[in-house]
């Protein structure tokens, strides 16, 4: 195994306009830097392992899953209510509320509230509605500049990557490689990978961003409709010092992050960072209810999707997602192939099951990326069903005629063949011989697939079904 | 009691001898056991590539067969789960509803239908770590799981513990899938071959003779990673196990 | 039709579900918890410290510790400053305190959080700005857990309020983690009323 410090970082998938990205090209592209592939490994189950530390600290752990699952419920049923109810206090409290139907409406909003005050910079704390609007290219094409202040979310920015993972951004990294964004970009010391010193630099460099910004952004974890509040979540404090330096603060979150009361986010809270890190709670835990003093506060409400998706009784409990991560940490394939190969805004198996709700075409492959084992289900804390959405999403691919074209030729001749006792036998097996290939469902042509890395199975001299007519049916049960 | 008795299409072609196991242990009770001979497959690789449609012949031809059982016995998780939660592709008539309430898993069946207290015929002086299939383990219950704040409890350990000799070698990751996945395993064979690969080194750490499940599909992709990775480890299923057919 | 009115219909037609009731929640206490020492030991996971309060002199040592500084805000009148905050501070002018002395609201035994409202702060960077902070907090103003502290009113009657549970902390770069990333680079808490 290579030296993780020397080895080159793997890049992510390779996107080609519209056309379904292949995520297991990249996957393989980062198992083949074994040193990157197992430090991210190690790193996410590291998390993982925290997380169960959490959970069994507190007793009332699964009460609370149940909760949190019970009141995303009962928000997204009576969702419109609640957003109006927000708005209300909102605005009761000196806020502007706007709402965008879609990335577009959302991007042209913040842009329009900045150029009106002719607001040059920006310095934004992390969110995922930020990536997924592609706000911050919408941004800098309308020339203002964008300064991501989360550290991971900045080594992203700067090295011109997407975040990997909804926690930790830069988890794919080494210290190297961050050290050569950091020279690159940062003017930071050539060959000084220590830790601490990149962190540093990037505390020092950011800092005079954060002082003199024209206007600085949040997303937002939850918004209370009772109280008009937005709360947000981080453990660098860069959230509180984007919306508490400038003098404006914009929102922009997705609707779903609604719940109804103060006393509801208590349960949220205790499971968001417990699950995400494995930490109690995030250094701050912060609720923006109205302008700061002498400034200005807006809120986005975005939908993008959302209300359509509301609809599908199938897939709305994706809706219930509070972006926590611990599906990804847990996920066996997310561990092996790194965030960047699922080509997706949102990735590992809350990716499965949000990308191809975007574009179904696109991320097809996608819900294959998974073997089902329900892991991620049952560390989700608003429990969200996932293994069983990405099975769901299957059968709608092939409803819809996105299933690639070999799966379906080899699913449709194994359902023929296992529908028919008799050509079943005869495939595999003539006379007393089991022939010298595994079953279709395996091999199938993919005898190369099988036998690339693990060696295949010697076929036995005879299946059971004929030892078992030779020893049951023919001499009888009496005689064995 | 009336048993039918579902062989699984991969262990019939290539470990004949675990369904013997299985046969040959069950009547050891005091049950009727037969093996309609139409039997072909549960329908899985279909189901799980999302052709469903697909999978209703399948899914038709295995009531046919089993419908006139009081219970149908697999020695396999995964075949299991696939009757019992996912037969949908047909229409859900009585024999469907009688089928899918009836199947049950070996081990399910030996601990909670048969509670067996006893297998004095086995011994098996051998360190064994137990690979729990993911959808034995979250689909059907067989054992505690790690990701949730739950009382431990193994049905395969319960099984195996009355089993004389055997000692039990906890694994880094003790249920972390291992990468076979049914048709995972050759559609995304990179990620799949190495997942089977951590597998089998913290089975190798853990100090495993032998690695025991009660699915030969996930064990048949781990023994083909340790093969070729020349890591020396036996993979045996708990029939085998329970049967006394090794020691 | 305005995005809003777009939006809101979609949804309902979306959801036609009956009406029901937000779900109710436990407080979930344990017995048997001695408050005080939880929150210490929480406040300690979470990277933060305890200053001791001396019994001739409760705040003998937060005095030790700011002693070798340059800037020092204070908004507690029993420590004396350098740096005095007007109505007319900007933000940003925070940037050189090297310790902020403030009063919390409250704390949380459960994860050593402590809470600090736009009241508390005077100004909100002064929270996040200055490289350390020193928190006074009454110990009879600690609550047991997150659900207690979502009950308190604070969240109803101001614009802002933060639970800092520790200093600033990061472990973006291989999972090492670091105090003071880009808020303080430490947190202490003297327990006094
Ligand atoms: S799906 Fe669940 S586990 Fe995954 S990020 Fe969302 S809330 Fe967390």
């Amino acid at each position: 195994m290579s030296d993780l410090q020397q080895e080159v970082q793997p890049k992510g998938a390779k996107i080609k306009g519209n056309k379904p990205v292949n995520q297991l090209e990249a996957a393989n592209r980062f198992i083949a830097a074994s040193a990157h592939q197992q430090m991210h490994d190690q790193r996410l189950w590291d998390l993982r392992k925290k997380r169960d530390a959490q959970m069994h600290l507190i007793p009332e752990w699964e009460a609370l899953r149940d909760l949190a699952s019970d009141i995303k419920s009962h928000t997204l049923d009576h969702l419109a209510d609640y957003l109006e109810e927000f708005e209300r206090n909102a605005k009761a409290n000196g806020v502007h509320v706007h709402w965008a139907k879609d990335a577009q409406e959302s991007n042209d909003i913040i842009t329009t509230i900045l150029k009106e005050r002719n607001a040059k910079s920006l310095v934004k704390s992390k969110s995922m509605l930020g990536e997924e609007c592609m706000l911050r290219q919408h941004l800098e094409e309308e020339g203002i500049t964008v300064i991501e202040t989360d550290l991971g979310e900045r080594i992203q920015q700067l090295d011109k990557e997407d975040p990997s993972h909804v926690v930790v951004p830069a988890v794919h990294k080494s210290r190297t490689d961050v050290s050569k964004v950091f020279v690159k970009t940062l003017n930071a010391e050539q060959g000084n990978n220590d830790v601490h010193y990149l962190a540093e630099t990037q505390r020092e460099t950011t800092r005079p961003y954060i002082l003199n910004a024209d206007a600085g952004m949040t997303g937002g974890n939850f918004l209370v409709a009772e109280t008009g509040a937005v709360v947000v979540c981080t453990n660098e404090g860069n959230a509180d010092l984007s919306a508490n330096t400038p003098s404006l603060h914009i929102v922009t979150v997705g609707i779903e992050k609604m719940i109804p009361k103060m006393e509801h986010l208590a349960v949220f809270i205790r499971l968001l960072s417990r699950s995400a890190l494995g930490s109690p709670i995030t250094q701050y835990t912060s609720c923006f209810r109205g302008p700061r003093k002498g400034g200005e506060m807006h809120v986005v409400l975005v939908d993008n999707g959302r209300s359509t998706r509301l609809a599908s009784q199938k897939f709305k409990a994706g809706l219930k997602c509070i972006r926590c991560g611990a599906c990804m940490n847990t996920c066996p394939v997310f561990r092996r192939s790194g965030g960047l190969s699922y080509g997706s805004t949102y990735a590992g198996p809350i990716g499965l099951i949000l990308s191809p709700t975007y574009n179904a075409h696109k991320y097809r492959n996608l819900p294959f990326a998974s073997t089902l084992n329900g892991s991620c289900t049952n560390v989700c804390p608003v429990k969200i069903n996932l293994h069983e959405q990405i099975f769901a999403w299957r059968e709608t691919l092939a409803d819809e005629k996105e299933l690639s074209l070999s799966k379906r030729i080899i699913m449709t001749s194994l359902g023929k063949l296992f529908a028919h006792p008799k050509a079943y036998r005869m495939a595999v097996q003539t006379g007393d011989k089991v022939l010298s290939y595994l079953p279709h469902f395996i091999v199938y042509n993919q005898l190369n697939a099988w036998g690339r890395q693990r060696d295949i199975p010697q076929p036995p001299k005879e299946t059971f079904h004929s030892w078992y007519a030779k020893n049951y049916m023919k001499k009888g049960k009496a005689d064995e | 009691m009336e048993v039918g008795l579902f062989i699984p299409c991969y262990m019939d072609a290539l470990e004949p001898e675990v369904g013997i196991s299985t046969l040959k242990l069950l009547e050891r009770f005091d049950i009727n056991v037969t093996y309609p001979f139409d039997q072909t497959c549960c329908g899985q690789p279909m189901t799980n590539t999302g052709c469903h449609t697909e999978a209703a012949e399948t899914e038709k031809l295995f009531v046919k067969n089993f419908s006139q059982f009081d219970y149908i016995v697999m020695p396999s998780g995964s075949c299991t789960n696939q009757v019992r939660h996912h037969f949908d592709a047909i229409k859900q008539t009585d024999e469907v509803q009688h089928v899918r309430k009836n199947t049950y898993d070996l081990v399910e069946f030996l601990h909670d239908i048969l509670k067996v207290e006893d297998f004095p015929w086995a011994s098996f002086s051998h360190k064994v770590a137990i690979h729990y299939n993911c959808n034995a383990l979250r689909g059907l219950r067989h054992a505690s799981m790690s990701e949730r704040r739950e009382p431990f409890f193994s049905k395969p350990k319960d099984l195996l513990s009355k089993v004389k000799g055997i000692e039990f070698v906890d694994l880094e990751r003790p249920d972390e899938c291992c990468g076979f996945g049914g048709t995972f395993s050759v559609f995304e064979e990179g990620v799949s071959a190495k997942m089977g690969q951590d597998k089998v080194m913290d089975q190798h750490r853990s100090g495993a003779e032998y690695v025991i499940s009660a699915d030969s599909s996930c064990l048949m992709h781990q023994k083909g990673c340790a093969m070729r990775m020349g890591v020396d480890l036996k993979y045996a299923h708990i029939a085998q196990i329970l049967n006394g057919d090794l020691s | 039709m305005s995005s809003r009115e777009f939006i809101l219909n979609q949804i309902r037609q979306s959801c036609q579900t009956e009406h029901s009731e937000a779900p109710t929640l436990p407080l979930f206490h344990q017995n048997s918890v001695d408050i005080i020492e939880r929150f210490k030991q929480s406040l300690i996971a979470m990277g933060g410290q305890i200053i001791e309060a001396d019994p001739q002199d409760p705040y003998k040592f937060v005095k030790e510790r700011i002693a070798e500084s340059k800037v020092i805000c204070s908004v507690v009148p029993e420590i004396q400053g350098n740096r005095h905050l007007t109505e007319t501070t900007e933000p940003k002018e925070l940037q050189d305190i090297d310790y902020g002395i403030l009063r919390a609201s409250f704390g949380v035994a459960e994860t050593g959080s402590i809470c600090l409202t736009e009241q508390d702060l005077f100004i909100n960077t002064l929270g996040y700005l200055p490289q350390h902070l020193i928190i006074f907090l009454d110990p009879k103003q600690i609550v047991e857990n997150l659900h207690d502290a979502y009950a308190r009113p604070e969240w109803k009657q101001i614009h802002y309020a933060a639970l800092h549970s520790g200093p600033s902390a990061t472990a973006d770069i291989e999972g090492v983690l670091i105090r003071g990333a880009q808020g303080v680079r430490s947190l202490s808490v003297l327990l006094i009323e």
